[in-house]
């Protein structure tokens, strides 16, 4: 299985490159970094100043994992970390509330990187047909703000990696 | 297992699709509608631990469809989505019964606690209603036992009064079970999942029952250590029962008569009035009238008592109740002792009948279980009764102290001088039995024959 990362705004190529490392080692695929020019604009809401991430994902090729460096939405929440199809090939994450700045601290790389990968394997956890976990520790488990993003491990519990497994065959 | 059912009402499509799927996602199982009609029957179709409302919809707004909602499911928890926080809506919401609002968009950490927090709130409503239920099926409470076309005459009277609030004034000699039917009373009413507070008015003195009454303040006397509610604040909903009502003095008499009349308590050296609701039953074994007459019972109390009267009959009235009851006392007291059910010899069951029983059901109760605790035949003997005297009988000019010294001794005897339980049989404390004991100079080693009354 071949994973593609689609940046979705300026500046992520290291950080990409970066993540598709970190997937490929985590899920023991090849991750693929790619540049398609995707118009995101129809999908910014001047009023809330945010993307609308259910729209970007029905722009995105299938089989894609799109990274946004803007802060996401969909319309009855204030923010999302991320948004995924269940049991489909397209997900998004952003990194804007990942980052310490965002809290008022400084920048801190490697808690990015690792919230980054946390978040990806999230949201294509949900690809895999995933729900939230209830183990605390497990990636797939809810969280809703960075300080449980913090406590869970970048990796899938034994129950969900059972169900993970037949797709990165 | 999904967390619980969620059910969304909103007109913007939006909304529900957006929600809905975030709920899927969050593990709850989720309804949606579209307007008040198509929510009413979702509701009545299947069943929800919360529903969530936009305040503004064409036709029914929320607020109005949570009054109906809350029709068919009066504890679904509902919380109310608004555009736009403001006070008023909040406010608006709240009176209305919402159990919470939250404003749009959600943040999903608040919107995750506000869901979670409502579907416990309502487990544990369940819960509670579950232990109530439960609570109710173990103590039932008391039962009026009796077949007498007197007794059926008082359980009449108890199964009509007790679903209204009316004050039920209950008369009888000590003995005939005023307190069992103020329970029944209880037990048959709305209040019945509240406490019903026994209040014994002649057991404490005037200071100390106004206090026990009414509770007190820290500091309000010597020995207020620390606020303490009192028994009509702990029967709020339920039922404040007063035994010996007539005992109380002409002070406190005025101070029930306030509270009765205002339904509101100050505490012994408190200013502020506390609003209680509780219903009274009071009961007395004198004749209240006489002591109105006489002046020592105030007569606007006396009216405001007796809204609805009980005469519970003595026992040597309905004689055809006796066996109904021994059996009953029998049966459960041998459960009680851990022994196997026991059995009335019929010449014991019909000196039982014969007998006068000054002190009515509760002395035959107690006749029944010392009898029992002695007895170790298969059946009751009349033997095993201290009355074969037959009290009917005038006593031959013996003295009091001469009948009381004798049955204390034979007790006494009997149980092995066991003074715990000798005092249970006798109904008296073992202070007063050990009293006694040293005033008739009660010997265990002494000859103490039983003296054949």
């Amino acid at each position: 299985m071949t994973l593609r990362l689609l940046p979705i705004g300026p500046g992520l190529t290291e950080r990409l490159d970066a993540l598709a490392a970190d997937l490929a080692s985590a899920l023991r695929i090849s991750c693929k970094v790619e540049t398609v020019p995707l118009d995101m604009e129809v999908a910014y809401s001047i009023d809330r100043g945010q993307y609308y991430s259910t729209q970007i994902l029905g722009a995105v090729p299938d089989g894609t994992l799109a990274v946004s460096p803007y802060d996401l939405y969909v319309p009855i929440l204030t923010f999302v970390f991320g948004e995924a199809q269940l049991r489909g090939s397209r997900a998004i994450v952003s990194t804007w509330r990942l980052r310490e700045e965002f809290y008022g601290l400084a920048p801190d790389e490697s808690k990015l990187r690792e919230r980054l990968l946390k978040e990806s394997l999230h949201e294509l956890g949900h690809n895999f047909g995933l729900r939230h976990c209830d183990d605390w520790r497990c990636v797939m488990a809810s969280s809703h703000n960075v300080e449980t993003l913090d406590l869970k491990l970048p990796a899938y519990c034994p129950r969900c990696r059972t169900v993970v497994a037949p797709f990165l065959l | 297992m999904p967390k619980g059912t969620v059910l969304i009402v909103d007109d913007d499509p939006v909304v529900r699709d957006s929600l809905g799927k975030w709920f899927e996602s969050e593990d709850y199982d989720v309804g949606t509608s579209s307007d008040a009609r198509s929510a009413l029957d979702e509701l009545a179709r299947r069943h929800y631990d919360i529903a969530l409302l936009d305040i503004k919809m064409p036709g029914t707004d929320g607020i109005e469809l949570q009054a109906r909602l809350k029709d068919v499911d009066p504890e679904l928890p509902v919380v109310i989505m608004t555009g736009y926080a403001s006070v008023e809506t909040a406010v608006k919401a709240l009176k209305n019964g919402a159990y919470d609002y939250i404003t749009k968009p959600f943040d999903p950490d608040e919107l995750v606690h506000l869901i979670d927090k409502a579907i416990a709130h309502r487990a544990a409503q369940r819960e509670v209603a579950r232990l109530r239920e439960s609570l109710h099926q173990i103590f039932p409470g008391a039962t009026l036992i009796g077949q007498s076309p007197a007794m059926k005459r008082v359980m009449e009277l108890v199964e009509t009064v007790a679903p209204t609030d009316a004050t039920v004034l209950i008369t009888g000699e000590s003995g005939t079970g005023k307190e069992v039917v103020a329970r029944s009373i209880h037990q048959l009413s709305p209040r019945r999942l509240h406490p019903m507070v026994v209040i014994h008015c002649g057991a404490l003195a005037e200071t100390l029952l106004e206090s026990e009454l009414f509770g007190h303040e820290k500091g309000s006397f010597t020995g207020a250590q620390a606020r303490k509610k009192g028994k009509f604040e702990v029967a709020d909903g339920g039922t404040a029962f007063l035994d010996e009502i007539s005992d109380i003095s002409l002070k406190t008499q005025s101070d029930l008569l306030r509270v009765l009349q205002e339904k509101e308590i100050v505490r012994v050296g408190g200013t502020q009035s506390i609003k209680v609701d509780f219903r009274c039953v009071a009961a007395t074994n004198k004749k209240l009238e006489r002591l109105v007459e006489e002046g020592l019972f105030r007569p606007d109390l006396y009216y405001r008592l007796n809204v609805f009267a009980i005469e519970i009959p003595p026992l040597r009235a309905r004689r055809e109740d006796i066996p109904l009851l021994a059996t009953h006392f029998l049966d459960k007291f041998a459960v009680n002792m851990n022994r196997p059910p026991q059995k009335m010899a019929q010449r014991a069951m019909e000196m039982l009948m014969d007998y006068n029983w000054p002190g009515n059901v509760r002395e035959l109760e107690n006749a029944v279980e010392r009898a029992l605790l002695i007895n170790r035949e298969p059946e009751l003997p009349p033997e095993a009764f201290p009355f074969q005297l037959n009290p009917t009988a005038p006593s031959s000019g013996r003295r009091l102290e001469d009948i009381e010294r004798i049955h204390i001794e034979r007790i006494l005897t009997e149980t092995g001088w066991n003074l715990s339980r000798a005092a249970r049989v006798l109904d008296i404390d073992r202070t007063t039995l050990y009293n006694k004991i040293k005033r008739y100079s009660l010997r265990e080693s002494a000859p103490n024959k039983v003296t054949p009354a």
